[in-house]
């Protein structure tokens, strides 16, 4: 075993680079315009809302309303369904779509409007054995 | 106010399956065809814009000429996701209104074969080595599915559920009545790839692909093309009674991308570049909302339909679920839209969708829509989106003869 290997053994990673995981609860983190305020969740070249080149790491609330959801039956391959994919509204600000988790995926079960709270759960592990997180809300 | 600029000629092919021809001889069918319809041959035309989503980096425009005459003039490969034949559309009418050409074909055309509902993005996933960032979102994985979802049924879908979270009286049975209207709505047209109606009940019994959307409420994938012959004004006066007599105006052609929306955090926004096409559409027409006879507007999936009433404001604000249950844009209601059947029957072979609506509407205002004639229609509007997104508006008059 080589030293990088015995390093990522055992190792979490967050499944895309808007989660943070190892700063105690986990939480998303925006890159927000200097300028405008204006909240991303990609690397940015400038902001698409005033052209402004400066930006902040935002961290974002942890809790936020359903503005939208849908149950998905049809997927693509190797993705466990049916599922529900909802866009949160989150306290404090921003949007971010992820899915629900820990409740049955039927929309009698899912209220528009409903309160949610973000969750993490690992979404794969890779050869070396190294964790990725990925993130979901769960009624709150 | 700039030149106008009029559809002399137009024509489609029926949308559905033909394994055994090619893309190039679906748009050859339908330019010959438009060509016929406008008493005028390849050698009137002086610049050609062809859409098509999969062969535009192909030169597609270049071998369709390559059968059917080969004049030399400019060809435009265009292509704008599901917006594709309207920005042909509206590249050819560009070329007219700054003088570069009198005459001009604009072409669509698409051949999708059975590819599935969920396209390019159903790849499978290998077995990762080695977990390391990439990408904008620094991606350790494929997360469709994981992290919500990205395909368009989906997408779709919760597109119709923020309205249904934002306005009351919207839910799933409204949806299905979008896709029960125009599933009826195609029985009557002949180039529809489906021509079936079916029950309310039936649309919501379907299988359920990505709630509220069953299998009946997504359009399917199809092969077809669509094309239209456009000409100025001063041309016009030049041509034969016959053909002016049918001329149909273009009074309006919008196109917009995506504007800023704090939302699109999240997800697309299908809607702000929807209305703002519309308005200046409408602003640049003269014409409102109520004038309109027919509308032929971008219903990939039914969710989407329901939206756009709102977008298009072919009802009152916030009051989509009232306009279907009313059935306000059923053909005798009081604006028709997809008469044709739309895409969710008529078909969506991507790059013909917004010339086969352009077509669609000159057919009525010519008053030549056959056993789907909206009686005395005088003004229509067409609308498309690609995801992406692009939105083109165009509203077409009747020639005031
Ligand atoms: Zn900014």
């Amino acid at each position: 075993m080589t030293m990088t290997e015995a390093a990522t053994r055992g190792r979490r990673i967050p499944a895309v680079g808007y989660l943070v995981i190892d700063q105690g609860d986990p939480y998303l983190v925006a890159q927000e315009c200097s300028s405008c305020q204006a909240m991303f969740f990609d690397r940015r070249n400038a902001c698409a809302r005033c052209g402004g080149l400066d930006f902040a790491p935002k961290p974002l609330g942890r809790t936020g309303v359903i503005r939208s959801f849908t149950v998905v039956r049809r997927a693509a391959p190797g993705v466990t369904v049916p599922y529900v994919s909802a866009t949160v509204a989150l306290d404090g600000g921003g949007m971010v779509k992820a899915n629900l988790v820990g409740i049955e995926a039927d929309p009698a079960n899912i209220q528009l409007g409903g309160r949610v709270k973000l969750t993490t759960f690992v979404a794969g592990t890779d050869e070396e054995g190294t964790e990725a997180v990925a993130f979901g809300f769960t009624p709150a | 106010m700039p030149a106008e600029a009029w559809i002399i000629g137009a024509a489609m092919t029926r949308f559905g399956r033909y394994p055994d021809l090619d893309v190039i001889d679906l748009a050859a069918e339908a330019t010959l065809g438009a060509l016929a319809d406008a008493d005028a041959s390849i050698q009137d035309i002086q610049m050609m814009a062809v859409g098509c989503l999969s062969e535009a980096p192909n030169m597609l425009g270049q071998r369709l000429a390559k059968q059917i005459g080969q004049t030399g003039i400019p060809i435009y490969n265009v292509a704008n996701a599901c917006a594709t034949g309207a920005t042909a559309m509206r590249t050819a009418l560009m070329a007219i209104k700054a003088g570069e050409a009198d005459m001009a074909l604009a072409v669509g055309a698409e051949q999708m074969g059975k590819m599935g509902l969920l396209g390019n993005a159903g790849r499978s996933r290998p077995k990762p080595a080695g977990f390391t960032p990439s990408g904008r979102y620094g991606s350790v994985m494929p997360v469709e599915g994981i992290i919500g979802t990205q395909l368009m049924p989906g997408v779709f879908a919760q597109v119709g559920m923020e309205y249904a979270n934002d306005h009351d009286g919207v839910g799933f049975e409204q949806f299905a009545k979008v896709a029960e209207k125009n599933h009826a709505h195609s029985a009557l047209n002949p180039l529809a790839q489906y021509q079936k109606p079916f029950s309310l009940e039936e649309v919501m019994a379907a299988e359920m692909v990505a709630y509220p959307n069953t299998l009946l409420m997504c359009c399917p994938t199809g092969d077809g093309a669509a094309g239209v012959v456009l000409c100025s004004d001063s041309k016009l006066a030049t041509l034969d009674p016959d053909v002016r007599h049918r001329a149909v105006k273009i009074s309006a052609s919008v196109l917009t991308s995506d504007p800023y929306t704090p939302s699109e955090m999240a997800d697309f926004d299908v809607s702000t570049l929807t209305r703002q096409a519309a308005a200046l559409a409408y602003e640049q027409a003269g014409v409102a909302p109520a004038d309109l006879d027919l509308v032929e507007l971008h219903d990939c999936f039914a969710t989407a339909e329901l939206v756009h009433y709102d977008n298009l404001q072919l009802c009152e604000p916030g009051g989509a679920g009232e306009f279907i249950d009313r059935r306000g844009p059923w053909r005798d209601g009081s604006t028709p839209v997809n008469v044709s059947g739309g895409l969710l029957s008529k078909g969506h072979p991507i790059g013909a969708t917004g010339v086969a609506n352009v077509y669609e509407v000159a057919t009525h205002l010519r008053g030549e829509a056959g056993d789907r004639q909206i009686e005395g229609a005088r003004v229509g509007l067409t609308h498309v989106i690609g995801l992406g997104s692009a939105c083109a508006v165009h509203i077409l008059e009747k020639a005031a003869s």
